[in-house]
């Protein structure tokens, strides 16, 4: 390379504009050729593809710079055009330069002695304080676009007007309309502004000239920037810049040769236009109110702005985002058997990703063996780099095990990755730090990954076909940070308030419940297998139950895993209704003592062992004994859970909702007497002696009345079936204990679904008068206008189904609606908010150190540490202390 | 309307419950808090000299304001705000 390599530190960025006389200094060619290759196939001298621009084919050599294809940086060239044209980037900034300025003498339009003590101001605000130097002349401005008589030359300052997209014209007094002011008038108006005028109104006179937002003389770009492909048949295919630039060229030679020629006012005049429109599109093919310059083919053209502008633009797609190597994707689904802290590899993926490692006297026989396997058998390696940087892939390698038997230390092995490697996992749309955590690796047979239940939730993951990434971290800083920071077990507490995030959900639950329930009484052989399934040997404690047969209660196998310093006393999430108990005299199980470590009273749901329970017993114990003992938890009482379901078996079936003959009568009795209530209201609003509620109209009052009514007679629904279901239904099982449902989802499937609604407002659009034409006009009853009577369980008539589906539709579209506004918002807070950190003295600064808290969150509390806001939680305090709660 | 500084308007905000302690602090101070942040005085959090506490407590631009703000928690923090024009 002959390119002198200099090192130079770049100390500033100055932004300007580029002035005529800049372009023409920089530019190594003048381009007028409107052929770009001639009958050979050579370009053209001159032409937008002119060699001078830059050397573009290998072996070819630059004759501006002389150097090749790999040291030419490429030129550019320029064209003189015919007739100047308003660059669209800046037609706001000229239309408000314009009006700023007198159109006769182009001065400031503001009295002399205030532009010189606002230059002065100016200056000085400039130098300590641009950002509020650029307010300042913004302020100038709009003082001086007020003004409507030159205060220099007093001339009257004709009104102008901006028509989108460049048009800017003026109000003419003698003819009484607006006339387009054409390039070459607006740019003689900026040249006259002085340049202490322009100064004030924000520009840098130096830099840029309000006159050359005008272009007389349009930069080409180097052909690197716009390279030409060759498809298969030889034919060349251009860059879209190239084409518009060619446009350009051959507009502007027209240009040219008809005022050479003198031709009529008209003909150049729309020459003129359809240059302007070439410049344009070329700058910027989006502009609104302009047809976009398509290609043969139909497709807008892509030009500059739009190679930078938007999600796939240079910023956001190129220098924002970056696209890695180590990396896999694929299907995620569920396996309990493993820890949370790990995830499921397939073998494929593991024979792709790799980690290097360096050769040491210790690991030497474990890689050779792994140089022997090679890159398609795991657990293998992909490449060996020798000590002197060379890299040997091993796909080509014939003899491995003789490479094998050359490797010494020094050497560096890129070997497949295996269990217990750290990788980072990875579900978009990453919103939140949990969003990524670091992961044991396990490698498994299948072709999915596989991560463990509990881990859903901060993933927001499902098992519905989601995909998911995963990242091996290739550096031994890396490593550890992936190892010390990023595993799953340390994120158990989320950093938004400090609740567990990671914990019991759904069958765990259920699990949970089945096992310390009181009816659940455990052999020898019962105890046994729950606990090789938590993967422990334990000394059992004396069986609950010592004749006929030894007997052991869920409870004693769960005390088996709590620490026996351990207190804690909270309510169940079965203690509600009739099972409600608000303290220890509880004669229903439903609040849960623990004491000592031993769990004596109460059964374990969603209150105690679920994710997201405030001040629970999960939540105190991963307080209390740290992350390793949480994770420990989870990976063998949690798999206890489990197993306890496998042995009882647990499922919902058909039946589990289904309600005896005399509870249906007795909801249909209930459904009836709330129909007629509707109905006397109706007619009481048909006579207009409705009592209206106050601020409404009698129509709202009645819809009020109504609603209320029928969802009353929903919820009775609701406990009367209820009422009649077997505490030990599964379905049932399962809502109580937060497992999964609710009570509501049960009396729609076992009692009635009741009102459907459309934005709030019972179901009236439709036809005129009635939703469905199977109504009759003006119906106001119940099952015209979308109570569904029918149960999930008996079925849906016809119009109820439709009903349902009108109620179920708006649903989906305002989850859809909702994800790609708070896409949005979140993109902008990110932007925003990203480069704020906290200093080592607790204030919060941004990218340059300036300070925008004097102390974290004006508390300085941590809030993963600081529980729901509250740094300090007394009340558990005095539990610790003493052994139960006050 | 406009309230001239020290006039009896602009001096009540002051007094209002939910308005912060705001002083102009002295020249010795205000370098004591640039050299304790490690910053200097355009990286403090800015208040314009317009803004009615300014105007009322006669904060000139370039001036150090101090302002003691109660926290939820019953304590007490201390913030400095930067004048500007
Ligand atoms: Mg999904
Ligand atoms: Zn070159
Ligand atoms: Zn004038």
């Amino acid at each position: 390379m002959t390119v002198t390599e200099e090192e130079k530190i770049v100390s500033m960025i100055k932004f300007g504009i580029l002035s005529p006389e800049e372009i023409r200094k920089m530019s190594v060619v003048e381009v007028k050729s409107t052929e770009t290759y001639d009958e050979d196939g050579l370009p053209v001298p001159h032409s937008v593809m002119d060699p001078h621009l830059g050397a573009i084919d290998p072996g070819h050599i630059c004759p501006v710079c002389g150097n090749s294809i790999k040291g030419c940086p490429g030129h550019f060239g320029h064209i003189e055009l015919a007739l100047p044209v308003i660059n669209v980037i800046f037609i706001k900034y000229i239309y408000d330069v314009l009006r700023a300025v007198c159109a006769n003498c182009g001065r400031l339009k503001l009295p002399q002695k205030d532009i010189e003590r606002g230059l002065k101001y100016y200056r000085k605000l400039n130098e300590r304080h641009p950002y509020l130097a650029r307010r300042f002349s913004e302020y100038i401005k709009k003082r001086a676009i007020k003004t409507t008589v030159c205060p220099h030359c007093g001339y009257k300052q004709p009104k102008l007007k901006l028509t989108k997209p460049i048009t800017i014209e003026e109000y003419n007094e003698e003819t009484r309309s607006y006339i387009r002011l054409n390039p070459l008038v607006i740019r003689s108006r900026l040249e006259k502004i002085p340049n202490e005028d322009v100064e004030l109104l924000g520009f840098d006179p130096q830099e840029s000239r309000p006159e050359w937002m005008i272009l007389t003389v349009l930069p080409i770009p180097p052909i690197a920037i716009r390279p030409s492909i060759m498809i298969e048949t030889g034919i060349r295919s251009e860059d879209d810049l190239t084409h518009k630039l060619v446009d350009i060229v051959r507009t502007n030679e027209r240009l040219k040769e008809h005022i050479v020629a003198g031709a009529p006012q008209i003909i150049i005049d729309d020459l003129w236009e359809l240059l302007q429109y070439h410049v344009t599109t070329y700058l910027d093919n989006e502009v609104p109110g302009f047809p976009p310059a398509k290609h043969r083919s139909g497709r807008p053209l892509k030009t500059l702005a739009q190679r930078l502008k938007g999600k796939e633009g240079r910023f956001r797609g190129n220098l924002s985002g970056k696209r890695v190597d180590f990396s896999a994707r694929t299907v995620i689904s569920p396996d309990p058997y493993i820890s949370i802290n790990e995830v499921g590899v397939s073998v494929e993926v593991a024979m792709k990703l790799t980690v290097p490692e360096k050769v040491t006297e210790w690991n030497i026989e474990e890689l050779r063996k792994c140089v022997i396997n090679g890159p398609y058998k795991w657990p293998g390696a992909n490449y060996v780099v020798t000590p002197d940087g060379r890299r040997i892939d091993l796909r080509y390698v014939k003899d491995r095990k003789s490479l094998a038997e050359s490797l010494a230390p020094g050497y560096i092995v890129e070997r497949h990755i295996r269990n217990g490697d750290i990788a980072l996992f990875n579900r978009q749309p990453s919103l939140h730090r949990m969003s990524i955590m670091g992961h044991i690796v396990k490698v498994l047979p299948g072709r999915t990954f596989r991560l463990h239940l509990a881990v859903c939730p901060p993933y927001n993951a499902d098992f519905d076909g989601d995909e998911m990434n995963l990242h091996i971290p290739q550096t031994e800083d890396a490593r550890a940070e992936a190892r010390e920071l990023l595993k799953v077990q340390y994120h158990i507490l989320t950093p938004r308030y400090g609740g567990v995030i990671i914990g019991g959900l759904q069958d765990y639950i259920s699990g949970a419940y089945l096992l310390t329930v009181k009816t659940t009484l455990l052999t020898k052989e019962d105890v046994m297998e729950l606990l090789s399934s938590a993967g422990v040997v334990k000394e059992l404690p004396e069986p609950a139950i010592l004749s006929p047969r030894e007997l052991w209660t869920g409870k004693q196998i769960v005390s088996l895993f709590i620490p026996p310093d351990f207190n804690y006393h909270g309510k169940a999430s079965i203690s509600a209704g009739h099972l409600k108990c608000e303290d220890i005299e509880c004669f229903w199980d439903s609040y849960v003592v623990v004491r000592t470590g031993k769990l004596l009273m109460g059964v374990l749901d969603k209150k105690s062992i679920g994710a997201e329970q405030q001040d629970s017993f999960f939540y105190f114990l991963v307080k209390e004994y740290g992350a390793d003992f949480a994770v420990n938890f989870i990976d063998s009482v949690f798999r206890m859970f489990i197993r306890i379901l496998e042995k009882k078996g647990f499922t919902l079936r058909l039946d589990d909702v289904a309600i005896p003959e005399k509870a249906k009568n007795e909801i249909i009795q209930m459904l009836m007497e709330s129909f007629k209530k509707v109905q006397e209201y109706v007619d009481q609003y048909v006579k207009g002696v409705l009592e209206v509620v106050p601020g409404r109209t009698a129509e709202e009052s009645l819809e009020i009345k109504i609603l209320e009514i029928l969802a009353e007679a929903r919820d009775k629904a609701g406990e009367i079936a209820v009422g009649y279901l077997d505490p030990f239904n599964h379905a049932f099982i399962m809502a109580r204990t937060g497992a999964r449902g609710n009570v509501l989802n049960l009396t729609q499937m076992a009692a009635t679904l009741g009102q459907m609604t459309v934005r709030g407002e019972r179901i009236w659009r439709g036809y005129m008068g009635r939703p469905l034409p199977h109504f009759s006009v003006n119906d106001l009853g119940p099952i015209a206008r979308g109570f569904i009577v029918n149960s999930f369980y008996s079925g849906l008539s016809p119009t109820e189904m439709f009903m349902h589906a009108a109620g179920g539709r708006e649903g989906l579209v305002d989850t859809a609606v909702r994800t790609s506004q708070s896409g949005y918002m979140q993109r902008r807070l990110i932007n925003a908010l990203m480069d704020l950190y906290v200093e080592y003295d607790y204030t919060v600064r941004d990218s340059s150190g300036s300070i925008i808290q004097f102390l974290y969150g004006e508390d300085g509390a941590d809030p993963a540490k600081a529980p729901h806001g509250k740094p300090i939680n007394v009340e558990r305090i005095v539990e610790r202390v003493i052994g139960w709660k006050l | 309307m406009v309230s001239k500084r020290g006039s009896s308007v602009s001096q009540k905000i002051l007094e209002h419950e939910l308005v912060p302690k705001h002083e102009v602090v002295s020249l010795k101070e205000g370098l004591e808090v640039l050299k304790k942040y490690g910053i200097k005085p355009d990286q403090l959090p800015w208040i314009k000299a317009n803004d009615p506490v300014a105007k009322a407590i006669g904060a000139k631009p370039g001036d150090i304001v101090k302002v003691v703000r109660k926290t939820p928690w019953g304590g007490e923090i201390v913030v400095y705000r930067y004048v500007v024009p």
